[in-house]
């Protein structure tokens, strides 16, 4: 997926709203920033998740960091491959590395969220 | 303001990611610290270890002094041996873990960069006269460690050449684990020397090496050229790596396995305290504490499961916290999650299971022998 067309949290999570269905994952940023990721914790499908409270976790081998919910949603599909090989997160965060898809309530929209250009206006002032 | 090392604009120049340690601006990493951890594990990595403290003692009561502060038996070293021991406060807590040298014409002592004043003061107070004199040489000179089964070949090379040459009674290939070369008139140039040691902190065969801090970017250049000569790399590493690859190899790091309420036989390093040599700091407590059986003790941990128990995470058995997580990672070179911790002496047996508290999740565990890698035998 192409980052200009995807919105993003401060806390690095990214989405993509498909009809009612949103897409997550983290960003390049996060992912540089984290290198090294070697666990990650996905929500279960059927859960119920809110925006900007956890919903997962990513460990590096530095650190653990937790992820969180871009959206108001129920789970709908996670992306079972990173459980066993979570170097795709890194290899490919806006697309192989996609990490869950979550039902909106129809009329949602990602409007509270960052476009890429204030996003990376974000981490610019972050002093990375 | 952060110290930082000569190697400092090296550092920037290939791209670290630069933290604080001890007051020290060092590099963390500069690509991956899987990458870098490997590169020790299977050719050659290079660390910049300056922000290490370095003290060089001499006078006709050098040797008494480090005597009296240092729980190894310093006097049994013949000229050109390196020894591990402990610093210990007078209830046999440890106060620093310590390498000594013994040089031809004074001592050495490494010290953590985080306990270099402490250790400083406390070698003052403890100095009975002014037959010795302590020097920190932190500055003056750098230190650097080149780890893995390459290092071998590259040091020997490196010091083939003329600039480097230390006119030493061995080649680097015959140094014996522990030792440093010595030079072959006898005496040490403190304001011109290379020490050359075969020592380190990844569990990989290699060196370290000190020299005037002027003069170590050259040769930082000049090994990873020769490295290249030999078609290997020699990867710079950073204290991510450095952490991965002790941590494997189950050496302690002081602040995390060691403190001044730990003693040395709770952290299994009772090998490193002399009690027959005479007296030292901290040895009469030191015989009392060494019978008691009921303080909690170093072990192994193994998660079963991929999540990482982190410092400072509780130990449970049967939900009751028996410990706490000193040191926890993601092991490279195993592939697992490992970690050091202390638990009372009833949960401390290899093949006790345990769990532990991750992040409010009880995470499977079980107690396994140290080191968690020893590298093979050549």
């Amino acid at each position: 997926m192409d980052p200009k067309n995807l919105r993003f949290a401060s806390t690095h999570e990214w989405a993509s709203l498909e009809g009612d269905v949103c897409t997550v994952g983290i960003s390049k940023f996060a992912v540089e920033q984290l290198t090294d990721i070697v666990y990650v914790e996905l929500p279960e499908v059927g859960d119920h998740v809110f925006a900007g409270e956890s919903f997962g976790e990513i460990e590096s081998v530095k650190a653990v960091s937790d992820l969180y919910s871009p959206v108001n949603g129920e789970v709908v599909q996670i992306n079972e491959k990173l459980l066993d090989d979570p170097t795709k997160i890194a290899d490919d965060p806006y697309g192989k590395g996609w990490m869950a898809k979550i039902k909106v309530e129809p009329g949602s929209t990602l409007e509270h969220l960052l476009t890429l250009d204030k996003y990376e206006k974000q981490i610019a002032s972050e002093g990375h | 303001l952060a110290n930082r090392t000569p190697l400092y604009d090296w550092h920037l120049a290939h791209r670290a990611r630069m933290v604080d340690f001890a007051g020290w601006d060092m590099p963390v990493q500069y690509t991956s610290i899987i990458d870098e951890h490997q590169a020790v594990r299977t050719g050659a990595g290079l660390f910049d270890i300056s922000h290490m403290g370095r003290l060089a003692i001499d006078g006709p009561d050098a040797l008494a002094l480090i005597q009296e502060v240092y729980t190894n038996d310093a006097g049994a070293l013949k000229p050109g041996q390196v020894r591990y021991g402990l610093v210990c406060n007078e209830q046999g807590g440890i106060r620093d873990d310590v390498l000594v040298y013994r040089l031809p014409s004074f001592w050495l002592m490494v010290v953590n960069a985080s306990n270099r004043e402490k250790i400083v003061a406390w070698l003052a107070q403890h100095r009975a006269d002014d037959n010795v004199r302590v020097r920190d040489m932190t500055s003056a000179w750098a230190m650097v460690a080149v780890q893995g089964p390459r290092a071998v070949q590259i040091v020997t090379r490196v010091l083939a050449e003329p600039r480097w040459h230390a006119d030493s009674t061995s080649p680097p290939d015959q140094l014996a684990y522990y030792h440093a070369l010595l030079p072959a008139g006898g005496r040490i140039d403190v304001d011109n020397l290379i020490i050359v040691s075969r020592t380190g902190y990844t569990g990989e065969d290699g060196f370290e090496v000190i020299l005037p801090a002027g003069r170590v970017a050259a040769l930082v250049e000049d090994a990873c050229r020769i490295a290249e000569e030999q078609g290997t790399t020699l990867v710079p590493c950073g204290l991510g790596a450095r952490d991965t690859l002790r941590l494997e190899a189950a050496m302690p790091l002081y602040g995390h396995e060691l403190s001044e309420d730990i003693d040395p036989f709770q952290a299994g390093l009772s090998w490193a305290v002399k009690m027959e040599k005479g007296d030292f700091i901290g040895r009469d407590t030191l015989a009392r504490r060494r019978l008691d059986v009921g303080l909690p003790r170093r072990v192994g941990i193994e998660m079963e499961g991929k999540r990482i128990a982190r410092e400072r995470a509780a130990i449970l058995a049967a939900g009751e916290p028996v410990g706490q997580v000193t040191s926890g990672t993601f092991a490279p070179t195993l592939q697992k999650a490992i970690a050091m911790a202390y638990v009372g002496p009833a949960h401390a047996r290899v093949g006790a299971q345990l769990d532990v508290d991750v992040r409010g999740k009880a995470a499977p565990a079980r107690v396994v022998p140290l080191p968690f890698y020893k590298r093979p035998k050549p």
